[in-house]
């Protein structure tokens, strides 16, 4: 037989018992085209060029799912960074007027995402490393109204590169924000702000939300992949000896990884042929649900530490998002997005345990975010928590990734009412989080100096 | 015609007639069967077939669909899932 049993079995075992499935596919979109001074065109155009290009998207992907069967979990787009798509129609208008605007275009996003089948869409972002122009502050000051009034939209703020540096007015500006969304959505418990990450060095070719935009690199559409597969990593490292050394754990990682990841391609390459398109980036994050034996906590405390939080965390994370990379690099050429580990609280059971156990804390999730993608993610913080501690939190983040030239991002979820140790049920894929204890210490004399924290020096690095 | 390769898979409690069953599912849908192997795992039958499905007188899903009603009558769970699947997963 030209494939053993144990291979064959062994697919059919990660999909069945493992949850191994493709977290998502993202039809990246290129509204470039769009851009109209008058705003019921740029919503026709909008709704057309998504409608044309994403058509067949749901039932491709559909169809895929059931001639290899792996699940495809979402189907999703990600679109043009919005507050350029819709500069010329809010430019003569003043911010208040232009945000009205703003909100036209992201119900119109919502709307053609819910006809096409989509669940979210991302892209609802702006580039503000270096300063923000009119219709970024226009796209700013609409968020919480945006993400009250809409579903399915995701946006995202990138506020510095390792070119450049740090943006803390933008941070300023965005920390602000983010409480005003949770405020606005208070009666999901602040959910709005689940929707909305602040990153520096975003990568384009993202599919994960809420980060996914298509880059300004880009072609007229592409395909992106997320992968998936933590309880298969996490089974594989399970199935070692105990006398397997660290080596021999990246090993198993890398092997297990390659397979995961040769799938993610197939579809994605396959995918994208019958829409027409080309494959952009195979995304190698693991991405945690918040199923058990679908977290990257339990692959941690199988590699050795008793518990996220626990030291060794951020060692253990470094070999599994390091062997993630290298045995997902060989089985494709097409490496992109974030693809590190993801480790966001509420969407991973046994990290948010280790939180409400008060094993791991906001200070040890920022430091495994130094050697993983994608930084603080699906945190619930205190409601009462200053805009200033955010914007603190932010900076921090915003930090570590400059520094060292890679991709992070904050996710914070401010529950309205809610206090530290309170738990709170986002619902679905976002999971249930446990309200984190933050710093009572102010952060106000620095973050409110303003101003940008110039980019770092590479060449004498220590 | 260019072969277009499946592999059949299908597990349950061991009993009489389980081949039968399924490779007769097969031929009624023009399916050649290319290759077959079967094993006997922790009690449970496992068989694995490489069928050729490029003169199915019916669709993909159809057939999958075909399969698995088959199997819920023989107490077998039976998948069918394109090869290059496992081509991509196990082959470098």
């Amino acid at each position: 037989m030209r494939y053993s049993p144990e291979e064959i079995l062994q697919t059919i075992k990660m999909v069945s018992n493992e949850n191994f499935d493709i977290r998502t596919v993202t039809l990246g979109v290129n509204l470039s085209d769009c851009s109209s001074p008058k705003e019921d065109e740029l919503c026709e155009n909008i709704s057309h060029k998504l409608h044309s290009a994403a058509k067949n998207l749901v039932p491709e992907a559909q169809r895929l799912e059931k001639k290899y069967g792996v699940p495809i979990i979402n189907k999703r787009i990600s679109i043009t960074p919005i507050s350029t798509v819709m500069a010329s129609a809010v430019a003569k208008s003043d911010v208040e007027e232009g945000t009205k605007v703003a909100l036209n275009v992201a119900k119109t996003l919502d709307k053609t995402a819910g006809e096409l089948g989509i669940d979210l869409i991302g892209g609802y972002s702006a580039m503000v490393h270096s300063g923000l122009s009119h219709s970024d502050e226009v796209l700013l000051e609409s968020l919480p109204k945006v993400f009250s009034q809409t579903s399915r939209v995701c946006g995202s703020l990138n506020v510095g590169n390792s070119s450049v540096g740090i943006n803390l007015d933008a941070i300023n500006a965005a920390a602000v924000k983010v409480k005003e969304i949770a405020e606005a959505t208070k009666s999901q418990k602040g959910f709005g702000a689940a929707k909305f990450v602040v990153m520096c060095n975003a990568p384009e070719g993202i599919p994960f939300m809420a980060g996914a935009f298509h880059g300004y690199g880009g072609a007229e559409t592409t395909i992106n992949v997320g992968i998936s597969g933590p309880g298969v990593v996490k089974n594989a490292v399970a199935a070692l000896d105990a006398g397997a050394d660290a080596t021999e754990v990246s090993e198993t990682i890398k092997k297990i990884t390659f397979k995961i990841t040769r799938a993610g391609e197939l579809v994605g390459k396959e995918l994208a042929s019958k829409l027409g398109t080309t494959l952009g980036a195979v995304d190698l994050s693991l991405a945690p649900t918040d199923k058990t034996t679908d977290s990257v906590a339990e692959i941690l405390e199988a590699i050795g530490v008793e518990c996220a939080g626990a030291h060794g965390t951020t060692a253990t994370l470094y070999l599994l998002t390091n062997a993630v990379k290298t045995g997902g690099a060989m089985a494709t050429s097409r490496v992109g997005g974030y693809s590190g580990a993801f480790i966001p609280v509420s969407e991973d059971s046994a990290m948010n345990a280790a939180v409400k156990d008060g094993s791991l804390s906001i200070d040890k999730l920022e430091a495994m975010t130094s050697v993983c993608s994608v930084g603080l993610d699906m945190i619930a913080i205190p409601g009462t928590t200053p805009w200033q501690t955010i914007a603190g939190v932010m900076a921090d983040e915003m930090a570590i990734g400059v520094m060292n030239n890679k991709c992070t991002g904050v996710r914070l979820i401010p529950v309205p009412g809610g206090k530290e140790g309170d738990d709170v049920d986002f619902g679905g894929l976002f999971g249930k989080a446990t309200i984190i204890r933050m710093s009572k210490r102010s952060s106000e004399k620095f973050v409110t100096r303003g101003g940008r924290i110039p980019a770092p020096l590479h060449s004498i690095r220590n | 015609m260019a072969k277009e390769l499946a592999v059949v898979t299908a597990f349950g409690k061991d009993r009489t007639g389980l081949v039968a069953g399924v490779t007769r599912a097969l031929a009624e849908s023009e399916v050649n069967i290319e290759d077959l192997g079967q094993t006997i795992m922790q009690d449970m039958f496992a068989m694995m077939i490489l069928v050729d499905i490029s003169r199915c007188k019916c669709d993909f899903e159809t057939l999958q669909k075909r399969l698995a009603e088959e199997g819920n009558k023989l107490g077998l769970q039976v998948l069918i899932q394109h090869k290059d699947i496992f081509e991509y997963m196990h082959r470098v």
